[in-house]
This record gives C-alpha cells, structure tokens and sequence, in this order.
C-alpha cells in the first residue's frame, strides 16, 4: 500500500536514543526480548523506522532482517510515522453489522485518504482495528486513545472538529 | 465500615461511555455532602450488560442505575445516598416493569445465567488482592500445595470435564496430564489472553474484572505439571486488563502468592506478561509460543505437540482465559459440581459476547446446554426495531452461521460442530433481515486473507482466491462454475493448511452454503442482494406515488442523479447514482426504497 509519509526524514532525538538504549540494557538478557524491546522503542519514537531497528540490531546483536520480519509481521508496529491524532475505526463483526463500514468510508472521504494514510498536514492517520472489545457500544471508533462509540455517520464532522 | 456501597463498572464498554469520569463526580459530591466515611465507591470488573453502561449498583439494597451521566450523579448523592430516596428515572427499566422495584437476578438479561467463570466481576475491585482473597480467592491454591499431589490435580481436572473455553474443546485435564508426564529441566505454563476473534471480549473481561483468577489457576497448574515459570500472553489493545495484570502480579508477589516457596511447600512459581503486537494468528497455540520467543508469529506443524516440545522446545501448556477461570472454583468445590452442571460432554458454564443485532449487547454466563432461542429471545431481549432473526453467528472467523430453524439445539461442543459453526472463544453475532449472507462471509474471508500469516500456501493463496470470488459474486459478476469453485477450495483448504487459521478459515463460506444457498443462487442468477447490501446489485427508486416533489433528495444527492421539478415526482438516474444512500435517509415521505 503507498503510504503518503513515507519519505519522512528520520529525526530522532538523543534523548529518545538514551531512553532507548536504556530499555534494551535493561531487556536484552530476557528469553525473547525482542518483542518487548520493540513495543518500548515504538512507544519512545511513535515509529520504528530502520534507523531506530539499527540501533536495536547493533546492541542486541540480533540480525536487521530478522528484526525487519518481525517489525513487518504483526500489524501493531508501523514503519511509518502515525498522525497526531491517529484514528482507528472498528471493523470487527459486531461494529461490522452495525455499519462500521460506512463509517470508515465516509471517514476516508472526508479526510481524503485511505486506510494506513495520514494526511499531509500529519493532523491526522486512519486505520481499520478489529475488536476493541467495546462490542456493546458497536459501531465505535478511536482518537489516539479516546473510545467513540454508539456511532452515526453524522457524528463524525462533530469528532474531527474537536480536534482540529 | 460503610454503611452503603456504590459500584461503578470500570470494564472497557463502561469506561469508554464514560465511567471515569462518574467516578471522579461521585468522590466529589459525596465528600461535599460529608458521607465521605460512610459511603465506599468501588471500580469494579464488567457487569455484563455493556448496552446499557455505564451501570452503577448501590448495596445494600442493589439497587442498579443504568446509562448514568455524569450531570446524574449530584441527584444521586443527595437523594438515594442521603436522603435514601431511589432515583427511579435512572433504573434499569427492566426491574420497574410492575410496581414493585424486582432483583437484578430476576430480570430477563440475568435470570437464566450462571456465574462461575465471571463470579468476581462487578462484584470485587480487580485492583485489590484483599477483595479476591475475601471472596474465597487463593483457598484452591493452598488446598493444592498443602494436600494434594500432582497428579490428584490432574485427576480432579479430568473428572471434572472441564474442556478449553478457548475453541477446540480439548478435555484440559488430558492436556496438562501430558505436559505432566514429560521430563525436562524447565516446564512452562502459559495463558492465551490474545482474544482475537473480531466480537469476543469475554476474555478481557475476565482479566479486568477478576485477574487473580487466572494467576491463581496458573499456579495451580504450574504445581501439577512441574513448571516454575508462566506467561500471559495478552493483547496490546487491552490497556485496561495490562494494567490490572501488573498490579495483580504485583499484589501476588508481594503477598507470597506467587516467586519462591509459595505457602512454604518449597514450590515456586512466578508469571511476566508478554504483550501481542496484533496478529491474529499468534491465538493459535505454536504461534503464540514462537511470538513470545520473539519470532515472527507463525504456527509451527504439530507433532510435537507443545506438551512434549513448546515455548523454547520445553513441556509446555497453553490454556485460555476463561478456562483458567474455572479452575480455582473445581478445586474448592470438587469436580463433581462442576460435572453437574452442562450436558452429558460439554460441563459447566459458558461466556457469550453477544453483540449485533439484539437489545441486550453484552456479555453472558450460561450453563452449557442452554438454547440459542432463551440467549437470543430472553437474555438478549430479541431483535430491535421489529426486524426478523436471520443468523447466528458462533466461533468468529473460523465459525459459521447459525440460522433460525436450529435455534432450539442445546448449546455445546459438539453440537455446534454438528449443524457447522463451532463454540470458538464465545463471540455470538445476531444477524437480522438486513444482513447479506454473501456479504458476511466475504467479511470474514477478507479478515483471514488480512490475517494469514503466509507460511503455508494452501491458506495463503487459497484464501485470497476464496476472497475473489465471493467478490465476483457481490458485485453480480459471477457464474454458478465459479460457486462450485469457491466450495471446491474449501475443503482444499481445510485439508491441506498448516493450522486452524487455514484449516477453519472457509467455515464462515461453508454455513452459509448450507443453510442461505438461494442468497448466493439470488447474487450470481437474479444479479440481486436480497438483503440490500451488496450496492454493486442495488437500485435505488422513487414510488411515484409517495415522492412530493419537495426536492430534498434532489438537493441532498452528491452526485446530482435525481432530476425532477418543484412538486412534481422525482426520479434516480442510476448511471450517475452513487448508491450511497444519503436521499433514502433524506425523504420525508418515505418514497425512495432499494431493490
């Protein structure tokens, strides 16, 4: 999928690189810390761009495409820098029957993108989840952490307005 | 002491309609109104009825106040907490139907449940250790460590007939017999808490409500098969059941109840957690296991079986949320009450998500052997807005629809298997009149092409192949050639795939085959949805005789299909109509309709 972002100049800080090497000392020792130490590394940079996999690479000693397959595998970790309010759109099968689809198309219309986008300001990036376990507010979305739920087409010029 | 009790359900439904923030308001008021000694506020774990959140209860009397606002609660402070007056615009409707106020466990929603795996939630706060271990919590532990062997362990499991809540149904007591019988110099014990199935959150419920549960079980576990270490593998996406984890190990640890020489029997046992990155697949038991080694999550072939050769290559076993649940409950009160609840192969209870189409979304504890009419009609309250039950949807992507002629089957293993769905984890879907079966099915194949974890090639491709043709047929463009196809494919699929991800993934395609074969039959012959969903066959029209001519829908249409003058019968373009629907909710009149 093209992304817009994608060719985002790496502009990582040295703060963020102390905090990371600080999370790889104190994991690298751990039966499959690898997992673990990427979850952290994303969670310091909001991405795990090939510059920040490098780094784990060199200090864990673990090889750059193994560390590149599983950034690649699990859905969870993106290569690209996310928007500043990142919203994700349940389609899991209850939110599903509920019209969840309509909600994310309507979305990508409105900001103009596709799913796995961010718009060109970075205001804002869409995704599909599935299942936030919040099935009894079906269909619901996200705003970075914020649930949205019991929706209708009509309530999301309402949302994006609170955050634009 | 306090005299009254609120509790306000912190589960993720309640949270995300707003239960914080009735929290932090109930604090507020009652100390302005000084009863900050005598009134205790508790966040407690899911109450099940998520539709109507955020819920509250008040004790002593149980009284249960339903979709409560913030701006509610001063009423309630001053009212029911001081004055003792019930706030009667705020209960659930359900216990005011004659005049006088009736229990929660009498209403529809909670009659016909039983609670064993969900027994703590909403009951206890989940962040307290002291609350579990008033409610009997960590008795089945020491029951284990000071009197029984091992092996009586297993015994208890196996006359039990407890078998995994997490899909398959494998008699869970066979499997750590198993794990047991194997020597090595580390065994693990781990817990499947990456609930992926798209509509099932009984898992995370169990862990926000009641985590000490699951550790408790695990410990018992680690004790029967030999392991000193555990893992909880949990999804990321379950913030609120991360954080009660940590503090439960924390409070575990700290009391003795888990690490070294846990109820001086010199036996230790200690539990991390180790979170999901969302994949689907790392549910599967080899995936999970090579996900926490910190591999990419794909399934490795069975044999071995992880009870000789698991996580790092050693004796492992893998259990699910809700099955540990149950566990500390048949040790405390002996397997032959948990035997005598169920039907003859399929013992004890079992938790439901229910969502879709139904007044009472939420989540449910039935004994097995319960019909899908008393979950469906009773405990979910039925069908909303006057529409008709179409389906039933059990098991999530691996499994399939169950329509209205077989609502009355007894709910277990395996008659669910026997009329084509499976008991999966407990998502239990409802589908209405307005569900496209087709549609359905197409929906979860492209969550299992998303999914695959592209290992194997019959699950790889052949999904993707499943895929396109259930496109074809959406979109009007195929032939019946291409339906025997689709079924040919699947049962290539579930021969020849690796694990369950390929194995199961063409259940949701084969149901509906079997049981809404004219709808496919209406798609590809007719080039028609008889749902209305599928918008490649539908037609939006106006009745002539209803349509005003006010020109609302005219104004309304993004695409300018619809022509007509000022109080004259308008009409849809359907080259230029865009099917999006917008004059249909427009019209005053009700003129326009889809066929």
């Amino acid at each position: 999928m093209a992304e817009k972002k994608s060719t985002v100049p790496f502009s990582g800080t040295k703060e963020q690189e102390e905090a990371l090497l600080k999370v790889i000392n104190e994991l690298k020792d751990e039966k499959g810390a690898l997992m673990p130490i990427l979850q952290k590394a994303q969670d310091i940079y909001g991405y795990l761009p090939i510059e920040v996999q490098k780094i784990i690479s060199d200090e864990t000693g673990i090889p750059m495409e193994k560390i590149y397959g599983v950034v690649t595998f699990y859905s969870q970790f993106t290569l690209n820098p996310k928007g500043k309010y990142r919203i994700s759109v349940c389609l899991g099968t209850a939110c599903y029957v509920k019209g969840s689809g309509d909600i994310y198309n309507a979305l990508m219309e409105k900001l103009g993108i596709v799913g796995g986008e961010c718009t060109p300001d970075g205001k804002f990036s869409l995704d599909a989840c599935r299942c936030v376990g919040a099935c009894g507010l079906a269909p619901v979305m996200m705003v970075n952490d914020e649930v949205y739920g019991r929706l209708t087409v009509d309530d999301i010029d309402g949302i994006l307005a609170k955050y634009e | 002491m306090y005299r009254s009790h609120v509790l306000v359900c912190g589960g993720t439904g309640c949270t995300s309609s707003g239960s914080q923030r009735i929290i932090d308001r109930l604090h507020k008021e009652i100390d302005a109104n000084g009863l900050t000694e005598e009134v205790g506020v508790v966040k407690t774990g899911c109450f099940g009825l998520c539709a109507l959140g955020p819920i509250m209860i008040v004790y002593p009397e149980g009284t249960f106040y339903s979709m409560v606002q913030e701006d509610d609660i001063p009423e309630i402070v001053s009212e029911h907490l001081l004055k003792g007056r019930v706030v009667t615009r705020l209960l659930y409707d359900e216990t005011t139907k004659t005049d006088k106020i009736i229990p929660l466990n009498e209403t529809n929603f909670y009659k016909k449940q039983h609670r064993v795996a969900l027994r703590n939630c909403g009951v206890i706060n989940p962040e307290n250790i002291d609350e579990y271990i008033g409610t009997g919590g960590y008795e089945a532990l020491g029951i284990v460590l000071t009197e029984k062997k091992p092996e009586d362990v297993i015994q208890i499991l196996l006359d039990s007939g407890l078998r995994g809540r997490g899909g398959a149904g494998f008699p869970t007591g066979l499997k750590w017999k198993f794990a047991a019988q194997n020597q090595a110099d580390q065994k693990y014990v781990c817990c499947n808490a990456d609930e992926g199935d798209p509509g099932a959150f009984m898992d995370r419920s169990i862990l926000e409500g009641d985590p000490h549960a699951v550790l408790e079980a695990m410990a018992i576990a680690g004790y029967a098969i030999g392991a000193s270490q555990g893992y909880i593998y949990v999804r990321a996406e379950y913030p609120i059941a991360v954080k009660r984890l940590e503090i439960a190990i924390g409070q575990a640890r700290e009391y003795g109840l888990l690490g070294k020489n846990i109820f001086d029997s010199g036996f230790d046992f200690d539990i991390e957690l180790r979170l999901g990155a969302g994949a689907f697949v790392c549910g599967e038991e080899t995936a999970l296991m090579t996900s926490i080694e910190g591999n990419r999550g794909e399934p490795r072939p069975r044999p071995p079986y992880p009870a000789l050769k698991g996580l790092f290559q050693r004796p492992t076993i893998l259990n699910n949320v809700e099955t540990y649940a149950n566990i500390p409950q048949i040790i405390v009160n002996g397997p032959e009450w948990f035997a005598s609840m169920g039907t003859e192969k399929s013992k004890g209870t079992k938790v439901f998500a229910l969502g879709g189409k139904i007044h009472n979304t939420g989540l449910v504890e039935i004994p097995m052997g319960t019909t899908l009419r008393e979950i469906v009609e009773e405990i979910g309250g039925g069908v909303p807005n006057g529409k008709k039950f179409k389906a039933a949807q059990t098991g999530g992507p691996s499994g399939g629809c169950i329509p209205a002629e077989h609502l009355d089957v007894p709910i277990d293993y395996d008659n669910l298997i026997a009329i084509g769905s499976m008991m999966g984890s407990g998502g239990l879907i409802i589908m209405d009149e307005d569900t496209c079966m087709v549609d359905i099915a197409k929906f979860f194949l492209e969550f299992t092409v998303d999914e695959s974890c592209g290992k194997c090639t019959p699950c790889r491709i052949g999904t993707r192949r499943m895929l396109e043709i259930l496109d074809k047929i959406t979109k009007g463009q195929a032939t019946m050639d291409d339906l025997d196809k689709l079924e040919e494919l699947c049962y290539h699929l579930k021969e020849n795939s690796l694990c369950a991800l390929g194995q199961t993934a063409p259940n949701p395609v084969l149901s509906t085959l079997r049981y809404f074969r004219d709808e496919y039959i209406a798609h590809i012959v007719d080039k028609k949805c008889p749902a209305g969903v599928c918008k490649a066959l539908l037609q939006y029209k106006i009745d002539p005789d209803k349509c005003k001519g006010c020109t609302l829908c005219a104004r309304t249409c993004p695409a300018d299909a619809i022509i007509g003058k000022v109080k004259e019968v308008h009409m849809i373009n359907p080259d230029k109509c865009l099917k999006c629907g917008a004059c249909m909710e427009k019209c005053r009149f009700g003129a326009i309709y889809k066929e």
